[in-house]
């Protein structure tokens, strides 16, 4: 019974990635908290631990300690499926988020291993995390309409309906992306921003429709009216509590760092940075070829999790600077601006790939 | 055990069809840590449910009537006209992965490109013209409350009150 070692060090990868994944979702918690407090001049958590850094471990055992309740009126069955599939669907994206460039391990001498840092390669990575993504309405408008309750209906009905309208923006930006890197894989994209070659210079409108469209995906102010408690309670999940109404929460913070890990994988180089080809030349210079790679890759690693995370911390900064829309001012922002910027934004890349480019081409020769 | 381990490593192996095989190990390991933390917290729980607990929430009221209630038709619309960009998007998927290909435009001195081009700019422009209908039609336009003027029947005229306003000015609330 000899299992590899390449499926040994490929199955800790997949835990670790579960775990680093819920891990951040806790502390984005705690970084939400942390974030309102100080842009409003409070404190914070601060009791549980030193700087309250064991809140989102006290906020985890209360989810587990509290009553459940399932409404008379609520479609049992049902009531409980919709906070698994939003889980499900948010930790499902994570699988092929590539998180560094690949380790290497000698298993035998002349046999090296090289394991990318990432769950999974697939050849259609964009349009795997698009699809997911979109099927995480689902959760939202069956715990919604399972719950017999008239705000959790209109939540779950304004829910879908945002999400629809901004997937195809969103679309249409990634489509713009894929017409200058011709691969779906997002670690060949990743890899064709090396160094500072970054696609945010080339895709700056799409970049910013993109992210306009992340936050109506995740449902976070100012495009937060699925749950807006001013005008229903808590939308969608106003009947739940214990660990559903977690799960519901939680996955809303893993949508935040995944979509997160999305904008900085397509748009910010991923684990790429400038000066990366010298920091790795001079660490295979000093710690040989294996282990030099090693590090060279926790420190591409290292860089992507700080781009991530100042796109969760960008997600909390927005949502105590905007005020929420209104629902017809979000429906034309998505239908009448939006997608008709995308398009356009389609048709200039387009012209660009054909006929900026070979003229740049031709002008540096 | 010989069989699952085998198992297991023909799911891995490189090839396209074992790739989805981690996506589905990936899910399975997704579903067991949602079992198990649902079931940790039905261990952990108290249950003493009441019917005061269980009713439907309604602002603290009586919960009136079936919560299907009637909704705006718009976001069915919405939704159809969703459907008809969809399908272009994923038809625009690969053609956006042929695109830029160096070797294509090569292959025909730089035709490749602009055909593509044209030819996908024909097809979305049949689409937007769909989108640009529905735009025209109004039906992109959220309904706002309008508000009733309600309709007085007297004998003044209705722009007198107005003309009064107009010749004395509007009295303010520091003068009274």
């Amino acid at each position: 019974m000899t299992i590899d070692v390449a499926l040994i060090i490929k199955a800790i990868i997949i835990l670790l990635i579960f775990g680093i994944t819920l891990l951040i979702a806790m502390y984005s918690t705690y970084g939400e908290r942390k974030v309102a407090a100080f842009m409003q001049d409070r404190i914070g958590p601060n009791r549980a631990g030193p700087f309250g850094l064991l809140q989102p471990l006290a906020d985890a055992v209360k989810m587990f300690f509290k009553e459940d309740f399932i409404p008379s009126q609520a479609s049992k069955w049902l009531f409980i499926l919709g906070p698994c599939l939003s889980m499900l669907t948010a930790l499902m994206t994570s699988a092929v988020i590539p998180f560094g460039d690949s380790v290497k391990y000698e298993s035998a001498p002349g046999k090296v291993w090289d394991i990318p840092v990432q769950a999974i390669d697939v050849n259609i990575g964009i349009l795997y995390v698009f699809g997911v993504v979109s099927l995480g309405v689902y959760g939202i408008m069956v715990g919604g309409w399972a719950s017999n309750n008239k705000f959790s209906l209109l939540g779950a009905i304004r829910a879908a309906s945002q999400n629809i309208s901004y997937e195809i923006s969103m679309g249409l930006a990634i489509i713009a992306i894929l017409m200058m890197t011709g691969s779906l894989s997002i670690r060949h994209i990743v890899e064709q921003q090396h160094g500072g070659n970054w696609n945010i210079f080339y895709q700056p409108l799409g970049f910013v429709i993109f992210i306009t469209c992340a936050f109506a995906e995740c449902n976070r102010t100012p495009f937060d009216l699925p749950e807006c408690e001013t005008e229903l309670i808590g939308g969608y999940h106003t009947e739940y509590s214990s660990m559903k109404l977690g799960f519901y929460l939680f996955a809303e913070y893993i949508n935040m760092f995944v979509s997160s890990a999305m904008i900085s994988s397509l748009y910010f180089g991923g684990y790429n940075y400038p000066g990366m080809d010298w920091v790795q030349a001079q660490l295979t210079g000093s710690l040989g070829e294996i282990a030099g790679h090693n590090v060279g890759t926790l420190i591409g690693t290292l860089v992507f999790f700080a781009k991530s995370l100042f796109f969760v911390f960008f997600y909390m900064w927005v949502r105590w600077t905007l005020p929420r829309f209104r629902y017809d001012q979000l429906m034309n922002l998505g239908w009448k601006a939006l997608i008709p910027l995308a398009m356009i934004n389609i048709i200039l890349t387009g012209g660009a790939i054909l006929f900026l480019k070979p003229l740049i081409v031709s002008f540096l020769k | 055990m010989r069989t699952l381990i085998d198992f297991v490593q023909r799911i891995f192996k490189t090839n396209m069809v074992s790739e989805f095989g981690t996506i589905f190990l990936f899910i399975v390991t997704a579903i067991v840590l949602i079992v198990s933390m649902l079931m940790l917290a039905k261990l952990l729980r108290p249950h003493k449910p009441n019917v005061e607990k269980l009713t439907t929430y309604e602002s603290g009221e009586d919960p009136i009537g079936n919560a299907n209630v009637q909704f705006n038709v718009r976001f069915y619309v919405v939704a159809l006209v969703f459907l008809l960009f969809e399908v272009e998007l994923v038809f625009l998927f690969p053609w956006a992965v042929v695109f830029g290909q160096a070797t294509l435009i090569q292959q025909t001195d730089g035709l490749w490109g602009w055909f593509s081009l044209v030819e996908m700019l024909i097809f979305v422009g049949i689409l937007v013209l769909g989108l640009a209908y529905a735009w025209a039609k109004g039906y992109l336009d959220w309904v706002r409350p309008q508000p009733k003027v309600p309709v007085i029947e007297t004998k003044v005229p209705a722009n007198l009150y107005q003309k009064v306003n107009e010749k004395y000015g509007r009295p303010s609330v520091n003068e009274k």
